[in-house]
């Protein structure tokens, strides 16, 4: 929950360079003008999300899910935001499963190793005792996720 | 149960979400949680909106720059907003945020008109 009216301010540093992003080079754009648009992000974010809403509430579902944020962009005729955030939905979701494939490929590479190989040298097996250890952290990152998801 | 959704939120955006978005989903998940209608909100449920986010704040900027007055002076002023806000049908929501600002004095010269008129009737 929002314990602070600024937790609902998006920061400045990121909104800045968006800005300097989207405008040609050299572009001055002032402290007011910086400030308004980053409280205009904010409101657009709450009319998205109220537009949603009001998809998934037709629908009985207590969810917002993709399909209702698509819909909102397309109700605020924002249509033409919708083909690049369909592009970028695949592009995240291949991120999410490749990232579960890799580590899946890996772990199975490994059984079959040390399987058939067990006349290894030694200097191998530590080489693979390192791989294992640094591949532990991002299989906690995905039980997480999974976690998250699941309260969601 | 609180530290496990941050800590999640961390790894997300230093991982999958690093390379398409750049403004925090944390930050974006409790601006769409602060609406009271909200339960909850799926993964790319947010992610989207999140981009949606970064798109409006890239075409807000760029439709006022290209519409505004400082064209020639290379400036991005908040005037330039107000009035994209006001002339564009989609930033029409906008408008309670971004007002048009006038003198103080038109403001009274208006005033007393409309003053005035009433007085007429």
């Amino acid at each position: 929950m929002a314990e602070r009216p600024e937790d609902l301010n998006l920061p400045n540093a990121v909104i800045t360079r968006i800005i300097k992003e989207a405008l040609p080079d050299g572009v001055n754009v002032s402290k007011e003008a910086r400030r308004a648009i980053s409280q205009a992000a904010s409101v657009f974010v709450l009319y998205a999300t109220s537009c949603a809403n009001n998809f998934a509430m037709k629908a009985k579902r207590k969810t917002l899910n993709a399909g209702d944020v698509l819909a909102a962009m397309e109700e605020m005729e924002f249509e033409r935001f919708m083909e690049p955030l369909k592009e970028a939905l695949e592009v995240y979701k291949k991120g999410q499963k490749g990232k579960k494939e890799v580590s899946e490929q890996k772990r199975k590479d490994k059984e079959k190793k040390t399987d058939s190989e067990n006349d290894k040298s030694r200097e191998e097996e530590e080489e693979e005792e390192e791989e294992r250890m640094e591949e532990e952290p991002e299989a906690e990152n995905e039980a997480e996720e999974d976690e998250e998801e699941v309260e969601n | 149960m609180k530290m496990s959704q941050n800590n999640a939120d961390k790894d997300d955006q230093t991982s999958a979400t690093k390379k398409t978005i750049s403004l925090p989903v944390s930050r974006v998940r409790l601006i769409m949680k602060s609406s009271p209608d909200v339960s909850s909100i799926n993964q790319d449920a947010l992610f989207l909106t999140t981009k949606a986010t970064e798109l409006f704040v890239q075409h807000l900027a760029l439709s006022s720059f290209n519409n505004g007055s400082g064209k020639d002076t290379n400036t991005l002023s908040y005037s330039d907003l107000a009035h994209t806000a006001e002339e564009t049908e989609t930033f029409h929501f906008l408008t309670d945020i971004l007002p048009k600002k006038i003198l103080a004095r038109d403001y009274l010269n208006s005033l007393e008109q409309m003053q005035e008129e009433d007085a007429d009737f």
